[in-house]
């Protein structure tokens, strides 16, 4: 009964359009790096723009290409006069190790909010909540961890992973529940339980849980045998990534290869036909919705044992807001989320040093992100565009 | 007419209105028979709280127009979340236009160019909402993330272009309207009407574009129009309603609503413009055209509510106006999250049908497709 009130509601995901459409895998690919290459080409007339409204600046048609090589520099490469960063670099290499470790652990929270999201996009689900759901595992994975006095490395790290899952599933459940039971649409019970958690984590940081040693209001520190290590020398890279890559293939293994993936993507695709199937659409909402808060809180804990080693009151922090559009420009599968986090992990490792050698603002980045997934969004434009599509229209009106 | 605007008031929700009644009875009835801890409450309320009023319409004031452009477009079966970014725009807009021609025309008219310009920003914004969701129908959620998305980067970048490192400040806030002194001595009544009264231009626009908007919905041709597309818009297409153009002019016109409570922040609450300063405000509004259930005067009213909540915690942390007794100090010592958390929680528990079901327009956030047979 639920799921018809649930469509009566509106706002039912489309799986078509969010799903890449139609066409196959090389297609899909060459509309997403259009819609990559226009992001950037944007970038690049505010990069000019910004460049002549500088103090005594003027129109410089070349500052695009200087400051996207910063960007570079900083996020993957070898910076000049910067040679002694890296191991690879002191070999007169090209990849920066250290600037690949900071990638790679930008990456790495975006890969499991992307999954979050995207997993609940198969079920026909709009998991916004990949920031609440995000909060809540940085914020149970660093209370426990911080608690694991003398437990060793792998066992606390291990279980306090289990806690940022269990915290980001919890936040899930809920959504996930009262869509299954209650018909209360998830994109805005999402919305509002992101603003739940986000205040009531304040308050709990400031208040019962804050560590009374220290300088600014946040919980205590992790036990070291919590802390994700950084395996290789000169890098910051920590344990984070292996992880985030696992639950990846974890998530397409669960998705393509099992029963209850195939029971998932049909729900996605048709709930009504999933239930004449014998399939549960209601338990599948709440188990989609839990999964996904999990793989969010596995995306906070692993920033949280690896980069912050606490939870501060005032967490200012946007990866599960933007898992939205590292699902979408993946095109909803684990893989393609994979490299969309990689992508938007080297733009924001990236910023900074841009921002240092060209005065751009670090900015830039969120407008980029931002039009990259407006020209997602309007992918039909795209492909009207394309010789191909342009083709068979031709022929379908001919036909008709 | 009266009893039909408080019929759509009472709308918010049955039971939840009976419940309010209730405690309503019951502080009476301990006023009257002067029960212990509660009557030094009821006390209280009556002579600390009357003066928060203004502050109540402050922060109401900017929710309450992202509810009007919230109800404006999801009328008309077009859902809405960007207008968190659409408000984050406009503030920019306003103040950068007013710093911009303060020096020029002088501070009240740069103020209001500056409002002009904003609205005009939000309703562009909105056009690209409006293009992504009606003509390309791409999927409208996703639509109103890429505007939070552009609208947070876009102000923070230019931002700190033009503003942080020039220097360059505000102008005056618009002045508020000073009313006869007689007026406001009136007891209960008088602080009522300060608050609503002693405003700035906007936030005194906000009840007649509430009014307006309601009357127009329920007792207009656009609003019958207007609800027929967003309840079915096979059907209004059939009798000759443009349903694509419905909805484009109440998407763009909703945007001017956000543009008015954008601009309200940085033309009225302050002069200035932080990375961010909308902070929530249009999701609240969205929660509250949930816990309106879709009408203005609904809205307002969750936005009035929503509003109180927000200043008490801010005027339950001045001692002097902290409420007095046991129950005083229980309330005294809640900390601010939870005033910041109960608009969202009262919108989940509503949502999930607990006190009174809310149910949206039949067609909201369904993108229509004329060549479609359902």
């Amino acid at each position: 009964m639920t799921t018809e009130r649930g469509a009566a509601g509106g706002m039912s995901v489309d799986p078509t359009t969010l799903l890449g459409g139609s066409g196959g895998l090389g297609r899909q690919a060459l509309v997403t790096s259009i819609a990559v290459l226009a992001g950037l080409l944007v970038g690049a007339a505010l990069i000019i723009l910004s460049g002549a409204l500088q103090p005594g600046g003027t129109l410089d048609f070349g500052l695009p290409l200087v400051a996207y090589r910063a960007l570079l520099d900083g996020a993957l490469l070898c910076e000049e006069g910067f040679q002694e960063a890296g191991i690879l670099c002191e070999e007169g290499g090209i990849l920066d190790l250290r600037a690949l470790g900071n990638t790679l652990n930008a990456s790495t929270p975006l890969i499991m909010t992307g999954l979050a999201v995207a997993f609940g996009f198969r079920a026909g689900l709009f998991n916004i909540g990949a920031q609440g759901q995000f909060l809540l595992g940085a914020f149970a994975s660093t209370l426990i961890g911080a608690n694991l006095v003398g437990v060793p490395f792998p066992t606390a790290a291990a279980i306090a992973i289990l806690a940022g899952a269990l915290g980001g599933a919890l936040w899930g459940f809920i959504p996930g529940a009262l869509k299954a039971w209650r018909g209360a649409h998830e994109v805005v019970t999402t919305i509002m339980l992101n603003f739940v958690a986000a205040l009531g984590l304040r308050y709990l940081a400031n208040g019962p849980f804050r560590d009374p040693g220290a300088t600014f209001s946040r919980t205590p520190d992790i036990q070291p045998g919590a802390v994700l290590p950084t395996p290789i020398d000169g890098s910051p890279m920590h344990w984070g990534i292996v992880v985030a890559v696992g639950v990846a293939v974890a998530v397409w293994f669960l998705l393509f290869k099992t029963t209850l993936g195939f029971e998932i993507r049909t729900v996605g695709a048709n709930p009504f036909a999933a239930r004449y199937a014998g399939i549960r659409p209601r338990l599948i909402t709440i188990l989609t919705m839990t999964l996904a808060g999990s793989m969010a809180g596995v995306g906070g804990a692993a920033e949280g044992l690896g980069i912050t080693k606490n939870y501060p009151a005032e967490y200012g922090t946007s990866y599960g807001f933007d898992g939205i559009a590292v699902a979408l420009l993946g095109r909803a599968h684990p893989f393609g989320v994979v490299g969309a986090a990689l992508l938007f992990g080297v733009l924001r490792a990236g910023a900074g040093s841009m921002q240092r050698q060209t005065d751009i603002p670090i900015d830039i980045i969120t407008i980029v992100q931002g039009m990259i997934l407006l020209f997602v969004a309007a992918e039909v434009v795209i492909r009207r565009l394309l010789p191909a599509a342009r083709a068979r229209r031709a022929t379908a009106t001919a036909a008709a | 007419m009266t009893a039909f605007a408080i019929g759509r008031f009472a709308s918010i929700s049955y039971r939840a209105w009976a419940v309010l009644g209730v405690i309503v009875l019951l502080a009476l009835a301990a006023m009257l028979f002067n029960v212990p801890y509660l009557g030094g409450f009821v006390d209280w309320v009556i002579n600390r709280v009357p003066p928060t009023f203004s502050l109540i319409v402050q922060y109401a004031t900017p929710i309450a127009f992202a509810a009007l452009c919230g109800v404006m477009c999801e009328r008309s079966g077009v859902v809405n979340i960007g207008i968190e970014g659409l408000m984050l725009t406009s503030a920019f807009v306003a103040f950068l236009a007013g710093a911009y021609l303060g020096p020029v025309v002088g501070t009240p008219w740069a103020a209001l160019l500056g409002v002009g310009f904003a609205v005009l920003a939000s309703m562009l914004l909105s056009l690209l909402h409006a293009w992504l969701s009606i003509t390309i129908k791409a999927d409208q959620v996703i639509s109103g993330a890429v505007i939070i998305i552009l609208a947070a980067g876009g102000t923070a970048f230019f931002n700190q272009l033009l503003v942080s490192t020039s220097g360059l400040s505000g102008t005056l806030i618009l002045p508020h309207l000073s009313i006869p002194r007689e007026l406001t001595t009136i007891p209960f009544v008088g602080p009522l009407l300060l608050a609503l009264l002693n405003q700035g231009p906007i936030a005194m626009s906000l009840i007649v574009c509430v009014v307006g908007l309601q009357i127009l919905l329920f007792r207009s041709r656009w609003g019958l129009r207007t609800r027929a597309v967003g309840e079915h818009p096979k059907a209004a297409d059939t009798v000759g309603i443009d349903v694509y153009w419905v909805r484009y002019r109440n998407v763009v016109l909703g945007g001017a609503f956000a543009g008015l409570g954008g601009a309200f922040l940085t033309t009225e609450l302050s002069n200035s413009f932080q990375d961010g300063m909308t902070g929530g405000v249009g999701f609240i509004g969205l929660a509250a055209v949930i816990f309106g259930r879709w009408t203005p005067i609904g809205a307002f009213g969750a936005a009035l509510l929503f509003g109180a909540v927000q200043s008490a915690q801010l005027t339950l942390r001045i001692p002097s106006s902290a409420p007095p007794g046991e129950l005083g100090e229980l309330v005294a010592a809640l900390p601010p999250e939870f005033f910041g958390i109960l608009p969202y929680l009262v919108t989940i528990v509503v949502l999930a049908g607990v006190v009174g079901r809310a149910i949206p327009p039949a067609a909201d956030g369904i993108p229509y497709d004329k060549e479609s047979r359902s």
